[in-house]
């Protein structure tokens, strides 16, 4: 489980998380929704130690995770942008991430086979495109078989049918008793395989339930209308 | 950290510029001995060239590594890998190919030309010895400098800037204080700010190893005295390392606090 309490984050003057408190304890599905801006990333990347916040504490299975490396272990990370050395093979990257994470026998034949990488194994990561990119990058998340499994925008570039495939993968983990942490402007996607809302405002979190119960708070019978609706409430009031 | 200095060192030495950097000593090293028939001359020249070029090499590599590495760097730091042990293996992935191509590049065509055989050794050597601390120094003050500024533009200007205040404008800054307070005794003041600037240190060395303080001049005698006693050339070495030590500690306090 992961525990977030008072987070404060600020880039110079730009004040982005303005304490946020935040539980995720239970196994399935988190989406965390918000505007552009409103620090889901930012959020995101104070889980994963990337950005150090200014105030407050985040647990990981009860253990602080400020200044601890080992942690990451449980987690996969998928970023908003797939940026990778460029000069390297699909085959040489995933053998490289394999050995820094120390664990060469995940087999990622079944994920190349299911996303069809089969015929971009060998070219340059330069030279592929960004929904090849993020199919990479997608199966250096999943191989792993890592406890907690962050996308942050996984939708993004991927076609139709490679979206059914990342929403049956993500059902799947979720069987396996994963928790999984994501974010994505895309409402139907969120709405079909979330168990749980956060969404984020203003550096706050404003909302947390299932999708339900925005909708029925929002007075809405879709999660765009509601999460349109909510915006629009701020926004005047 | 050896994984990541393996993956950033091999990237590194399968890159253009790396054998562009050799092939560049190389040749160097033939010419010279082409030219120069005595060798301690060759290595005098050698010393010129070193001197001002290794840290700009340096200066240009840390900086270029960083910013082109930085896809990389953000792919390694959601893994379970220490922070420090990501920019400290980049870094030294850096100073080490800088140094081998130094090395290697000029350490061949001597060999070939028959430096065991010759007296010169010695001085060859401390003048590679020189010129990878010089690499390591400089590639560190240059990575750190890249890492504190997100803006390449900003970042590349620094770094030249530092190189720059280092190899021209220090020895004239100096050479003009000595000018304007010549009344005073200054052979203090010279030693010790020879000794804040590593190109200067080297260079001190190498002329005094080389048994020509005479061209040092005015406070020749003086660094003679200092530095040619065995506790004087451990001094500068140790200062030496010092200066290689500061960019690696700054590293870890600066990478440890930054935002990615």
């Amino acid at each position: 489980m992961i525990k977030i309490e008072n987070l404060h984050k600020k880039y110079g003057k730009n004040e982005v998380l303005k304490g946020i408190d935040l539980n995720i304890d239970n196994r399935g599905v988190f989406a965390i929704l918000g505007p552009n801006g409103s620090g889901k990333t930012t959020l995101i990347k104070c889980i994963l130690g990337m950005v150090i916040p200014n105030s407050g504490e985040i647990t990981l299975e009860g253990k602080n995770i400020q200044n601890q490396w080992k942690y990451r272990e449980s987690i996969g990370y998928l970023p908003q942008i797939a940026n990778f050395p460029e000069n390297l093979r699909v085959t040489e990257l995933i053998k490289m991430i394999k050995d820094l994470r120390q664990s060469p026998d995940f087999d990622e034949t079944p994920y190349i086979e299911r996303l069809g990488l089969e015929s971009h194994l060998s070219k340059r990561l330069s030279n592929l495109s960004g929904g090849t990119k993020q199919k990479v990058n997608l199966t250096l998340t999943l191989l792993f078989d890592t406890q907690f499994i962050i996308l942050d925008e996984p939708t993004t570039g991927l076609d139709p049918a490679a979206l059914m495939i990342l929403r049956e993968m993500i059902e799947e983990e979720k069987q396996k008793g994963k928790t999984i942490i994501l974010t994505s402007h895309i409402m139907n996607f969120v709405e079909e395989i979330s168990d749980e809302i956060v969404f984020l405002l203003e550096g706050k979190v404003y909302f947390k339930g299932s999708a339900d119960m925005l909708k029925a708070e929002t007075d809405q019978v879709n999660l765009e209308h509601a999460i349109a609706n909510l915006l629009k409430k701020t926004e005047y009031a | 950290m050896l994984k990541i200095l393996k993956y950033s060192f091999f990237d590194l030495i399968r890159s253009r510029w790396s054998y562009v950097y050799l092939f560049f000593y190389l040749l160097l090293g033939v010419v010279l001995l082409f030219l120069n028939p005595s060798l301690s001359k060759a290595i005098l020249t050698l010393m010129n060239v070193i001197i001002m070029l290794v840290p700009l090499i340096g200066t240009i590599f840390g900086v270029m590594y960083y910013y082109n590495s930085k896809e990389f760097t953000e792919l390694l730091l959601a893994l379970p890998v220490k922070r420090s042990s990501i920019f400290l293996g980049q870094y030294l992935g850096v100073a080490i190919s800088l140094s081998l191509s130094l090395v290697l590049g000029l350490g061949i065509p001597f060999i070939i030309y028959g430096l065991f055989q010759s007296g010169a050794i010695w001085e060859f050597g401390q003048l590679l010895l020189l010129g990878t601390f010089l690499s390591f120094i400089f590639s560190g003050l240059s990575y750190n400098i890249a890492l504190s500024n997100d803006n390449r533009i900003k970042g590349f200007g620094y770094a030249i800037l530092v190189w720059l205040l280092m190899a021209v404008i220090y020895d004239g800054a100096f050479l003009i204080a000595l000018n304007m307070f010549s009344d005073y005794p200054l052979d203090k003041f010279a030693l010790i700010a020879s000794l804040f600037n590593p190109i200067d240190l080297s260079r001190v060395m190498m002329l005094l190893k080389l048994d020509i303080s005479a061209l040092l001049g005015y406070t020749g005698a003086l660094f003679k005295k200092f530095f040619g006693s065995n506790w004087g050339s451990l001094i500068a070495f140790a200062i030496l390392i010092v200066w290689t030590i500061i960019p690696i500690f700054i590293l870890r306090i600066k990478s440890a606090r930054k935002d990615f």
